[in-house]
């Protein structure tokens, strides 16, 4: 056991940090501050030079193949880009959908013509994707898609709505799932689709999220027409190709959300307890309590140490990375919740200039609920987690052999 | 970065699975289980010996095999697996690494080859009643050459032919290495929730001791065994853990109940899950735990206290949820189920309660960025 790179590992990381050194500012609460006070189209566009300069240096598509404009090297490489990126403040979030999910379902199911039309643009940060994916009536069953295309001529027209879709206020391209048959079986019914956002009859509205913010969108698809030589994938096949989207789910990593165990630990200091007897930091259950959050961030840090041991061999990770989001979620809301508390009644405050750490303890209490739900809810990846990792049988299913227009849909 | 064990770790973990599926299968825990005279099964205690397993990490001049303590933690991952009825622990965790942190090279070469042959069974003795015990609380006492007092309990007391007391020396406190066939002890049996390990009061009265490391250095010295156990014990906790979980997957896949498999049902899909995550963040906090242990790294302190809370709150959760998985059958005496959650309560409360390492864990924490 050690905690070392291999040589040509180490070689990498420096020539990753001198060109993040070169080109963006390490994190730092001042540097944070900055980038908050940007205005998105600001930061949109800082982002795109960003990624056209990470592109250049050859920093994108590490792992993808050489003919794809990648660098063919290991996963573990992405993996420490990704460890020395999350250092700094950059601007890479805009494109981690579309190059983590979108573009590698594009590059798998494409002609050589697509893949020179969409891939390098992407690279370079020119062009942004999001997943038009879940819809009101399909979150966790997400093959419940009922956004409808039908055909016409060399065309399919669309109509529906897809929504929770990260970015498609300023996506140019989106990789959309449509029924295409309700006449089978659910499963086998879709068709996946290349869509062009900025076209006529796609509206995107931001939705107002319980946190307040509206990072996320509602699309309306109106008669949208798409060329079928944007499809991807067979018409009816695509739930597979939903699959190779979902399974090329980028490795998270650096991934910690809102205040953790160190930053409860600080403002313990300056506190007293609710219960008496000096400061939160004395208080015996509250000692307990941040052992607990110790032990678990510790084990989730040190299990993605694991997971590059795996990938350093050449390895690829399996679905038990799917517990470092029902880890981080909920210990994010337990840490917030305790520290709203402990403060009493002062803990409602959550006005930066008065509330303990700019009042991201409230910020963590807001966004947690959230964080529990998005990219498959606890209940969904336990379920991941005990069948495709346990080996667990599936649950009785009632829509095998049902064709999906008959399936019952509470609304 | 390599944060695994190697292949040959591996193999060792294998060729000891297949071991003790054969000599420690469950018939030989119950073997100890339902006979209040045994205390720990002899005939298993000679194969492991004759393994070399209990002088694995014990230097080859010394009479063991001189490997690391790696490779003691994939052993002790399968004696927890396997609920194995020897004092494996007591001897080669607590008595073994102590005479290896603290004794002198006539005590290392007069009681090591003795644990590495078998012939030696060894205990480790603080706790004096109920509680904690600090360096404040301890009574017994040692004059420089006999040492009186009570303790209890001790694990693998009953069958131990030694023991590491710790005891108060003046005014302070210092290890004391202990023969216990003597006249000045007397051994007392004591009931308790795991009869597959032995468990007894020991009493000295003017017993002939020597000291274990310096004057006065004796809390600080039974901390540095502790750290060390700890990180050993966890791998039982974990392997025990394990157990259970392929138990209740087992189980869950077989058993039908409204016509089905229950393993269908999200509610044992999800406890299962959750057995899952715990066990996962229990290994890796154990494997960090390793590494500090035999690189003997600074951090070892910190990462004990980790492993140990992480493994005992695993072990208790998946032993519990076994037998929860397995319905009315799981409450009987027949199945292994409670075999785990008598076990899982020994290894959790056996030097020091998941509290006491919780509150280590944190205090541990606050040094380490005091500094």
């Amino acid at each position: 056991m050690d905690f070392n790179d291999t040589p040509e590992e180490a070689k990498f990381r420096s020539e990753a940090r001198a060109f993040l050194e070169a080109n963006v500012k390490p994190k730092s609460a001042e540097s944070e501050r900055l980038q908050r006070k940007l205005s998105p189209a600001e930061y949109l566009k800082a982002a795109k030079a960003y990624q056209a300069k990470k592109a250049e240096a050859g920093f994108t598509g590490i792992t993808w193949a050489k003919e794809q404009g990648g660098r063919g090297l290991p996963p573990i490489y992405s993996v420490i880009f990704n460890q020395e990126e999350a250092k700094f403040d950059a601007p890479a979030a805009p494109f981690s959908i579309g190059l983590g999910m979108c573009v590698p379902t594009v590059i798998a199911f494409s002609d050589e013509e697509t893949k020179d039309r969409y891939v390098a643009k992407a690279l370079r940060g020119e062009e942004i994707w999001c997943q038009l994916f879940s819809e009101p009536g399909a979150g966790s069953d997400v093959a419940a898609s009922k956004t409808k295309a039908v055909r016409d001529g060399d065309d399919w027209i669309v109509n529906g709505q897809k929504v929770w879709t990260t970015g498609a206020q300023f996506s140019d391209y989106g990789i959309l799932l449509v029924r295409t048959n309700p006449d089978v079986e659910k499963h086998k019914g879709l068709t996946m689709f290349i869509v062009d956002m900025k076209q006529k009859g796609v509206e995107v509205r931001p939705i107002h999220q319980a946190s307040g913010g509206r990072e996320f969108s509602e699309v309306y698809f109106t008669d949208v027409r798409i060329p079928d030589s944007s499809r991807l994938g067979d018409p009816g096949m695509g739930w597979n190709v939903a699959l190779v989207t979902l399974m090329n789910e980028r490795l998270a990593v650096g991934g910690s959300y809102g205040p953790d165990y160190k930053e409860i630990l600080d403002f313990a200091r300056g506190i007293s307890s609710p219960t008496g007897g000096g400061a939160l930091i004395k208080d015996e259950a509250f000692r307990q309590k941040l052992a607990d959050w110790i032990v678990r961030a510790e084990g989730y840090k040190l299990a993605k140490f694991r997971t590059m041991t795996a990938l350093s061999k050449g390895q690829t990770p399996g679905p038990e990375s799917s517990i470092g989001k029902v880890i981080n979620a909920n210990q994010m809301m337990d840490i917030a919740n305790t520290a709203i508390e402990a403060q009493d009644h002062f803990g409602i405050i959550n006005d930066p200039d008065l509330a303990p750490l700019e009042g991201a303890f409230h910020q963590s209490y807001m966004f947690a609920p959230g964080l529990r739900i998005a990219g498959g809810t606890d209940e969904i990846l336990k379920n991941i987690i005990a069948e495709r990792v346990l080996g667990l049988p599936q649950d009785v299913r009632v829509d095998k052999g049902v064709a999906f227009k008959d399936l019952p849909s509470g609304r | 970065m390599n944060f695994d064990f190697s292949d040959d770790q591996k193999s060792l973990k294998d060729q000891a699975r297949k071991f003790l599926s054969e000599k420690a299968s469950s018939k030989v825990t119950r073997s100890v289980l339902d006979d209040a005279e045994k205390s720990y099964d002899k005939d298993l205690w000679r194969a492991v010996a004759e393994m070399g397993w209990l002088g694995v990490a014990i230097p080859e001049e010394h009479g063991g095999l001189g490997l690391g303590r790696l490779e003691l933690c994939v052993l002790a991952e399968e004696i927890g697996r396997a609920v194995a009825p020897i004092p494996f622990s007591s001897t080669v965790y607590f008595f073994a690494e102590a005479l290896m942190l603290a004794g002198t090279d006539a005590q290392k070469g007069a009681h090591l080859p003795n644990v590495a042959s078998g012939e030696t069974i060894g205990c480790f003795a603080v706790s004096e009643g109920p509680g904690a015990p600090t360096a404040a609380t301890i009574q017994a006492k040692f004059d420089g050459s006999t040492l009186s007092g009570v303790k209890i309990p001790v694990t693998d007391g009953d069958c131990a032919t030694h023991a590491v007391v710790v005891a108060k020396e003046g005014a302070g406190v210092s290890l004391v290495l202990v023969d216990l066939n003597q006249s000045g002890v007397t051994r007392t049996t004591l009931k308790t929730l795991d009869p597959t390990r032995g468990h007894a009061k020991l009493e000295f009265k003017n017993a002939k001791a020597e000291r274990l490391g310096a004057v006065g250095q004796g809390w600080d010295l039974a901390e540095a065994v502790l750290d060390r156990a700890a990180v050993l014990i966890a791998f039982e906790q974990i392997g025990g853990s394990q157990a259970c979980l392929e138990m209740s997957i087992d189980y869950a896949k077989s058993r039908y109940a409204f016509s089905r498999q229950i393993g269908s049902f999200q509610a044992i899909k999800h406890k299962l899950a959750d057995m899952y995550v715990n066990i996962e963040v229990a290994r890796s906090n154990a494997y960090y735990g390793a590494w500090a242990l035999s690189t003997e790294a600074a951090e070892l302190p910190f990462a004990a206290a980790a492993s140990r809370a992480a493994a005992s709150d695993a072990y208790y959760f998946c032993a519990k949820e076994n037998i929860q998985t397995h319905g009315g059958m799981g409450f009987t005496w027949e199945v292994d189920c409670h075999l785990f959650y008598r076990r899982a309560k020994l290894l959790a409360v056996q030097a020091g309660a998941p509290a006491v390492w919780k509150e280590k864990l944190v205090k541990r924490l606050e040094q380490r960025n005091a500094a």
